[in-house]
């Protein structure tokens, strides 16, 4: 950590190896690092890229794999029509270009197995991918901390990694999803179609075995902002809440 | 590297260009970032503490803070998010003018700033001082709102904008220069955009 060390994380190459898409405006990008690194959970990436001209744009992407599984990261980018790095990977990148990037960076919103629990998840829209690493890292590390997810979209077609989310909460392992669906009816008997409130958060939580000694809550501001205070309203401490957020 | 099918279209104008420190794009909005919910601090509630160490110096209420001299400050500033903003117009009290109210010069070369919601961030004496930062009070003519850290937040313009803390309550004198919240979570010391200092070891 000392200013005089080299770099933590410098730039690397790494191979695109997968491209799959999860829903209409978000797509996964599997990279192979071509020099692997240890990561945590909700950590990120920085992505360069670099015009002819010597132009170069950057940007912050969560890693949606968990640390297990191996030198291959996987990160899920939502389509920003504005956007100049998103449109770049959904319109242009293909499986085999080589992409800049360094990592893993952030070390707040972050969560390991022996940090414990219960854990409550909380994520709007493309927000849901760092939390997605914290659930898959649990599973893998057949991590008995209870976790719940709340997962808000607009609409069913756009629940991020869905059937995957699905089978977890079936395994009735201690993690439970909470989707709600804020311009759909809900599909699921134990889902909700409107925006996280205080309400929700209560059931949520009343999921878990004791009440969570950390949220993670990761969405755009306006969402993070809403679903804090949600968090709050329920008499949650402040203290334990962490926080990130996107855009403008 | 150059990156297959990746062209230069939103390079930014020649003019602007050289306001823009590399790695970085301009931002017409004000994005909002912080680590934690955001705290609603009353300005009837609200305090500012100058300390030396664990010693405090001064103490100042809303009333007392807002009669010290206001300075205006139009500045870019520059998120390690890689946004800049252009233009952003402060209003506040100059660090040097609270220094003067308190009736010091700074007696170390470092200082650590607190917010109510606990975070911290360090920032060596000289780029504080001589009218280089300021406790913000006034955006755009108007008080701060509370996700942009009202009522009161540093504003150290020349460094990455994590520097410049929210909901501001305290400034305090260290021995050394000690690493923050961010500063203690792989961000850089001291942050220099101009240098590209976003993460711990760039040089």
């Amino acid at each position: 950590m000392s200013e005089a060390s080299a770099p933590q994380s410098p730039w690397q190459t790494a191979r695109i190896t997968r491209i799959e898409k999860r829903t209409p405006r978000v797509t996964s990008f599997f990279f192979a690092l071509s020099r692997p690194f240890a990561y945590r959970a909700g950590q990120h990436v920085d992505v360069r890229l670099t015009a002819p001209d010597g132009y170069q744009a950057r940007r912050s992407y969560s890693i949606a794999s968990a640390p297990e599984s191996g030198a291959t990261i996987e990160l899920a980018i939502e389509k920003l029509d504005d956007g100049e790095v998103s449109p770049f990977f959904h319109e242009v990148a293909a499986v085999g270009d080589e992409i800049e990037l360094r990592g893993p960076l952030g070390g707040h919103f972050v969560w390991s197995d022996s940090d414990g629990g219960p854990l409550l998840l909380v994520g709007g829209g493309s927000g849901v991918v760092p939390l997605m690493a914290m659930v898959r890292h649990r599973t893998l590390r057949k991590s008995a901390v209870p976790v719940a997810l709340m997962f808000s979209v607009r609409v069913w077609d756009e629940v991020i990694f869905r059937d995957e989310l699905i089978s977890l909460d079936d395994r009735r392992d201690g993690f439970d999803l909470v989707l709600t669906l804020t311009r759909e009816a809900a599909q699921r008997p134990s889902d909700y179609s409107r925006r996280i409130d205080t309400a929700m958060v209560m059931q949520a939580q009343a999921r878990l075995p004791q009440p969570p000694a950390l949220a993670f809550v990761c969405g755009s501001n306006a969402f993070v902002s809403a679903a804090a205070q949600a968090l709050i309203d329920t008499g949650m401490s402040a203290d334990i809440i962490r926080t990130e957020r996107y855009g403008v | 590297m150059v990156t297959r099918g990746f062209s230069s279209g939103r390079k930014p104008p020649t003019e602007t260009d050289a306001r823009i420190p590399p790695g970085q794009y301009l931002e017409q909005g004000f994005p909002v970032l912080s680590a934690g919910p955001t705290p609603r601090v009353r300005t009837e509630d609200w305090s500012f503490t100058l300390k030396h160490g664990p010693r405090p110096i001064k103490k100042w209420n809303w009333a007392e803070f807002n009669a010290l001299p206001l300075t205006k400050m139009t500045r870019d500033i520059h998120c390690v998010t890689a946004w800049t903003k252009f233009d952003t117009a402060w209003q506040g009290v100059l660090v040097d003018d609270i220094l003067a109210d308190a009736g010091i010069e700074a007696p170390t070369g470092f200082l650590l700033a607190h917010g109510y919601d606990g975070y911290t961030t360090n920032v060596p004496a000289k780029d504080l001082t001589t009218g280089k930062a300021m406790v913000a009070l006034l955006y755009e003519g108007k008080p701060i709102t509370a996700d942009h850290g009202g009522p009161a937040r540093l504003l150290v313009p020349h460094l990455y904008f994590w520097k410049s803390a929210k909901w501001l309550n305290g400034l305090q004198f260290t021995e050394r220069d000690e690493p923050g919240f961010w500063e203690l979570r792989g961000y850089h010391i001291y942050g220099d955009p101009w240098r590209e200092q976003r993460y711990s070891g760039d040089p």
